[in-house]
């Protein structure tokens, strides 16, 4: 079950996997994603679903190395086995012709924004698409977007590649040449998804993102990725991921990311020391 | 080989009590917290039975145990025919003497309890039951023909295992579906290994394998399938998803960090073994001092729970008093022999907290009560100006649960209350809709786990009756 069919390292610490999941390939739209757990002993964590093959099977997801889970994850092979995987989970993206929208990914939201983006152009719309990175090595999926897209707008934070500067600058230029913007979707770190909601708000366009909770369940059973959206306590899980970013209580919602901070630094500092007398 | 003893002599014993393990001892340890009978306890405790006849303890027990009978084989030191003769009607023996409510069921009815001494029956079902697991005892199953009939369960709780196992052993092909990685439901995720051991969970779960039930995990119906296609794969269904979401009581500061529902507390510390933190990867925190919003079974074990995580002060707060609190009176009793500081009569108004979403304190009001609301008990009222705060760290709501409507929401004709819990025949658990089954938490908010099993049992009556005169869901039309 759940066997990993292909691994690649698509950047330093980024990894993609396909895994066998007939059933949440069957039935995975853009915007949802599993809960995977990689032995026994480990933490159940969600994963945007990046991309789906219905006739194979198999689903793609794609990740960066940040603690002791992702870690573990990133040292299992082409042929290994998940504990667990379960979905899909959580609303899909409302996929409509709403004529021009934006879709912005940053880091690896742009993994999210991929099957949104393709589903959106697929759709009618005209797709401009604006991702970024803190650096070159780290842009990815520049050739899937493109082709996803009407046009791409690629940048980095340090300006090693493409235009220098953050996605919500260049969201920002394009709102202000594109007078007929409907919808943007803005996936990526919360810093990162506020700012873009703070440059979309003047304009009055509606902004999607997709929000990166702490859940346990990821079925509406437990309540820790509760997030307040226009005054009202929502489940990530089963309310979203997707909000409108304009509604989201931003400080709120950070400051839960941030809950168990201290254990999983703790945890993966742990993991790395005997990872490294092993290997050594 | 022990006997009946003569009925004044019976009526001159009190109840043997169950050793435990020592408060101050237990509160720095998972381990569980009664200890069980030895045999000459309940060979002690067996020999009071008066066998009645007929026995009005059987009538108060929803997995219709056949109480005097599996009693007097303890007399008669015949501890694995009184464990088979449990298994007659119940498939989940460990955990019924454990976790049901017996002094509401069985030994409410016992006539010794106008006495105020009932014979303890969960105690002698929890011993026989140990004494059978530790002993290998296995049962016997009647070739019972195989029936080419298919039936999907929702859920691995107490209400899916029973209807799986009472349906496998009339010959039917039974798969069940859980959404979590592990099977259990409540057993699992929600109740504590310091009151329900999880080993024995699995025990019971691997024993209804062996009856031939399937059970896959990882797999959430409503989204991984719907139940709709379900209906067109199996000839009957059982949903039995649970109450599962969470309440909240919609006061300011809910969503700071540190306040947790009960449910998210007790699946990380159970279900994800976060009180073994780094050993297993889920973290969990431990407040220093805790306070628990509630007075029910939930609500006692998360704050056992946050002692035995190092909380240093944990508090109970209740709107009403101990008379109406719905928890079992033996939990309570627990819970203050451990130290949990209990404040009745308490309403939380708002949570503090800093910029950092920490948890600094609780604003409460203090109640009195007024005349009796709805449901009979005292309807509780603020006295103005009564408000204070308490100084806590950590948070933990257990006001109860509300139906989660992903089953619901892919089951085209299968009606549900205004509440969202499936609405069903009572004798019978059947839905709206033909062939569709549905029993526990999802059919009446939470209850208790006995109350499940007694709706497993009368499921799988129903469905062998609507299976066998012809009924087939994938071949009838919607």
């Amino acid at each position: 079950m759940y066997k990993i069919i292909t691994k690649r390292e698509i950047a330093p610490n980024i990894i993609s996997l396909e895994v066998a999941a007939p059933l949440i390939a069957k039935r995975v739209k853009p915007g949802q994603f599993i809960i995977l757990l990689v032995d026994e002993r480990g933490e159940r964590i969600p994963v945007t679903i990046a991309d789906y093959n219905r006739e194979n099977g198999r689903i793609r997801i794609i990740f960066q190395v940040v603690g002791k889970t992702t870690a573990q994850l990133s040292q299992m092979n082409e042929g290994d086995e998940l504990f667990a995987l379960v979905g899909p989970l959580g609303n899909p993206s409302e996929i409509d012709n709403y004529g021009t929208v934006v879709t912005v990914g940053g880091g690896t939201g742009i993994a999210s924004v991929y099957p949104i983006t393709r589903e959106l152009k697929e759709a009618g719309n005209r797709v401009i698409s604006i991702i970024g990175a803190k650096t070159r090595d780290l842009i990815i999926m520049e050739d899937e977007i493109r082709k996803a897209s009407t046009e791409l707008l690629v940048t980095t934070d340090d300006g090693s590649y493409a235009r220098k500067g953050f996605v919500t600058e260049i969201l920002d230029e394009v709102l202000q040449k594109e007078k007929d913007v409907k919808k943007v979707w803005a996936i990526g770190p919360a810093p990162m998804m506020k700012a873009a909601s703070e440059v979309t708000k003047p304009h009055g366009i509606e902004t999607i993102v997709s929000l990166n909770a702490i859940m346990v369940d990821g079925t509406g059973m437990c309540g820790s990725c509760r997030v307040t959206v226009n005054g009202e306590t929502k489940f990530v899980c089963v309310d979203g991921p997707e909000f409108n970013g304009h509604l989201v209580d931003w400080p709120e919602f950070m400051n839960r990311l941030a809950r168990y901070e201290k254990m999983e630094k703790h945890s993966f500092e742990a993991y790395r020391k005997v990872c490294g007398e092993e290997n050594g | 080989m022990a006997e009946m003893i003569p009925t004044p002599e019976r009526m001159k014993r009190s109840q043997r009590p169950m050793p435990e393990q020592d408060p101050k001892k237990r509160v720095c340890n998972f381990d569980e917290v009664p200890l069980g009978y030895t045999t000459e306890d309940a060979i002690y405790e067996a020999q009071r039975c008066l066998q009645c006849k007929p026995a009005p303890c059987v009538e108060g027990c929803p997995a219709e145990i056949h109480i005097p009978q599996f009693i007097l084989k303890i007399v008669e030191e015949g501890f694995a025919s009184a464990y088979l003769e449990i298994l007659k009607t119940n498939s989940l023996p460990t955990m019924c003497g454990r976790v049901c409510p017996q002094e509401e069921q069985c030994q409410r009815a016992c006539v010794y309890n106008k006495m105020g001494k009932p014979i303890s029956i969960g105690r002698l079902e929890r011993f026989v039951s140990d004494w059978a697991r530790k002993h290998d005892t296995k049962e016997k199953l009647p070739d019972s023909k195989k029936k080419s009939k298919l039936v999907a369960v929702v859920g691995s709780g107490p209400a899916g295992l029973t209807c799986a196992a009472d349906l496998a052993k009339m010959g039917y092909d039974v798969t069940i579906f859980e959404a979590l990685h592990k099977t259990g439901g409540v057993l699992t995720y929600g109740i504590p290994e310091f009151r329900l051991p999880k080993k024995i969970v699995g025990y019971e779960v691997d024993k209804i394998k062996d009856l031939g039930v399937k059970i896959v995990t990882d797999f959430v119906v409503g989204l991984t399938k719907g139940v709709d296609e379900l209906a067109g794969e199996f000839d009957a269904i059982f949903l039995a998803n649970g109450a599962g979401a969470p309440q909240f009581m919609h006061i300011p500061g809910e969503n700071l960090n540190d306040v947790y529902s009960a449910n998210e507390f007790l699946t990380r510390s159970n279900l994800m073994k976060a009180y073994k933190f780094p050993e297993f990867d889920t973290p969990i925190k431990a407040g220093k001092k805790v306070v628990v919003i509630g007075g029910g079974n939930v609500a006692m074990d998360a704050a056992r729970t946050a002692l035995r995580l190092g909380a240093k002060d944990v508090h109970v707060v209740y709107r009403r008093t101990k008379e109406e609190a719905p928890a079992r009176a033996e939990e309570i009793a627990h819970a203050e022999e451990e130290g949990i500081v209990f404040d009745f009569l308490t309403l939380p108004v708002r949570i503090l907290g800093d910029e950092k979403g920490n948890v600094t304190g609780m604003e409460c009001i203090k109640m009195r009560l007024g005349e009796p609301d709805e449901s009979g008990r005292r309807r509780p009222l603020p006295i103005e100006g009564s408000n204070f705060v308490m100084q806590v760290d950590m948070v933990i709501c257990a006001i109860g649960t509300a139906a989660n409507p992903i089953v619901a929401r892919s089951a085209t004709s299968v009606q549900t209350n205004k509440r969202g819990y499936f609405i069903v025949d009572e004798k019978t658990r059947a839905t709206s809709r033909e062939g569709i089954f549905a029993g526990g938490d999802i059919t009446r908010g939470s209850a208790t786990v006995i109350s499940a099993i007694g709706d497993g049992k009368k499921a799988a009556r129903a469905i062998d009756r609507y299976l066998s005169s012809g009924g087939s869901l994938r071949k009838s039309k919607k």
